[in-house]
């Protein structure tokens, strides 16, 4: 019994050996599937994956509308202070008042890329971009203004 | 086509010595200097061969693990061990104040030196070895276990008990692979019936050992690989001097040249290993004849012996290292385990069927 048990592990292990020897045997033969990505050499033809976090982006339509309400969701989401939201109160038609963004500050040097305030937002008014080459010489540069000038919000959100 | 055919490695020693005896009349002169060109030429060689050996690991490990490896230093990476080896020469090679200074400073040189000499009695083409000795294998085998000394006098000398726990499970690892290593090469040896390195080179003229000698011999063939991987430290065997382990080991308090012999040490011993096997178990600068398919033969015979010889020791280079980067690491206790409950039986029953083969004359 003890013989047969040692033999079985024997032949077990051999295999399973054998099977992991076949595997890199398989991408040594196959360069095709190497995944390192030759960066700056490709950076014509670089793009990164869909759920890749670059940095917070406001996407304006053609009519330069975007969906953000201003309710500060996001700035209340936000784990270290990044965004802050000013905003204004805007005439409706009908005569009443209404919350609405003024400006959309966004301080890239602070941002950790977390997701958090995309995920925060009840009207999708943010995305994340994939961009990654944020690296400047001058920091003012860093502290963003989200909403286009003259943008307001579209149609129908909320 | 002749001309390129007459230069072999052989033709050249010879040549060089009759030029020599021609201009020099005294024969011990004669003899020191071909000894000297000898050992300058072997010398020539490792080190290149240490440059090449560490490129081809860095990419083939790269390759297995679907990325690139060094492809900017030098035309596809190739200068990224010479910056490395350059690297290592500008370290300030320190030693620990509380160290035994004589054997810190000793030890790498007789893990080198140990290393350096295993390569004398191999036969790297037709009528080119640096010394056939009667004893070639028996030789080879003790001046590997030599090695271990180095290693032990490394961790003690530390005065760093993680290294010497490492110097410790190392020794204990050597010494217990060496068995099954020895009652390998005692397989061939049976079969061959002489210790000297031409004479196992020339029993395989009709065909290698490993097609010869069938099962038994297939089986001889495995547990030296992974004994003499075990021999060397290397992965998946490499507890005792792995980076993530016990802060590497014997080899912790080591850098600079110092540490840079410790790496030439281990990519000779690779070197060695797979030498001996492609010389015992693949037929060394034999080339590869199928029975009696004689333009086969023939056409194989064209290709130069040395060709052979580096490209069968290449191809088992590249099966160890391949054993690396696709095993997970053993934990000392199953190392052990493998080679006193796993290996050694089977290679005992296994020299007793070698035995039992070749009085019967049961092998090709």
């Amino acid at each position: 019994m003890f013989l047969k048990e040692y033999f079985t592990t024997i032949y077990k292990s051999v295999r399973s050996l054998l099977k992991g020897m076949k595997l890199t045997g398989y991408y040594f033969t196959h360069p095709k599937e190497i995944q390192t990505e030759e960066y700056p050499d490709n950076r014509a033809t670089l793009q990164m994956f869909d759920r890749f976090k670059g940095e917070v982006v406001m996407p304006h339509d053609e009519h330069n509308e975007h969906r953000c309400t201003g309710c500060q969701a996001c700035e209340i989401a936000c784990p270290n202070g990044t965004i802050k939201i000013i905003t204004k109160q805007e005439l409706q038609p009908d005569g009443k008042k209404k919350k609405a963004i003024d400006t959309f500050v966004y301080h890239l040097e602070l941002c950790t890329m977390c997701n958090l305030c995309v995920i925060a937002c009840p009207s999708d008014a943010i995305v994340m971009a994939q961009t990654f080459e944020h690296s400047v010489y001058d920091k003012k540069q860093l502290k963003k203004v989200l909403n286009n000038p003259g943008s307001k919000i579209m149609e129908g959100v909320e | 086509m002749n001309l390129f055919l007459e230069i072999s490695f052989a033709s050249l020693a010879t040549g060089l010595h009759n030029s020599l005896t021609a201009s020099i009349t005294s024969e011990m002169t004669v003899k020191v200097i071909e000894m000297a060109i000898a050992g300058l030429s072997l010398l020539l060689f490792l080190v290149p061969l240490c440059f090449f050996l560490g490129y081809m690991e860095r990419k083939v490990a790269a390759f297995m693990q679907v990325r690139l490896g060094p492809n900017r230093v030098g035309p596809k990476g190739s200068m990224q061990i010479v910056a490395d080896t350059v690297k290592l020469l500008f370290k300030e090679g320190l030693t620990p104040t509380a160290s035994d200074r004589f054997l810190f400073n000793l030890a790498p040189i007789i893990v080198v030196v140990t290393s350096m000499l295993v390569m004398a009695p191999i036969a790297f083409a037709r009528n080119f070895q640096i010394w056939d000795t009667s004893i070639g294998v028996l030789y080879v085998s003790s001046m590997s276990s030599i090695a271990v000394i180095g290693i032990l006098m490394a961790g003690w000398s530390s005065y760093n008990k993680y290294s010497l726990l490492g110097a410790m499970r190392s020794g204990a690892q050597i010494v217990s692979y060496e068995l099954s290593v020895g009652l390998s090469l005692i397989s061939i040896v049976i079969l061959t019936g002489s210790l000297r390195m031409s004479d196992i080179v020339m029993s395989q003229e009709n065909g290698w050992w490993i097609f010869k000698g069938h099962i038994p011999i297939l089986i001889s063939f495995v547990i030296f690989i992974i004994a003499s991987t075990a021999e060397i430290n290397r992965a998946p065997f490499d507890l005792a001097e792995a980076e993530q382990e016990l802060t590497a080991g014997f080899h912790t308090e080591y850098s600079g040249m110092k540490f840079a012999m410790f790496l030439l040490a281990e990519y000779i011993n690779l070197f060695i290993v797979s030498a001996i096997a492609a010389t015992l178990f693949l037929g060394g600068w034999m080339p590869f004849h199928i029975g009696h398919w004689q333009t086969f033969n023939h056409v194989m015979d064209f290709i130069p012996s040395s060709l052979w010889f580096l490209g069968k020791t290449f191809a088992i280079i590249f099966i160890i290292m391949q054993f690396r980067w696709t095993f997970p690491r053993l934990r000392v206790d199953q190392l052990l385990n493998l080679e006193w409950k796993y290996l050694l039986p089977i290679s005992m029953v296994n020299v007793l069927l070698v035995t039992v083969m070749a009085i019967m004359g049961w092998h090709f």
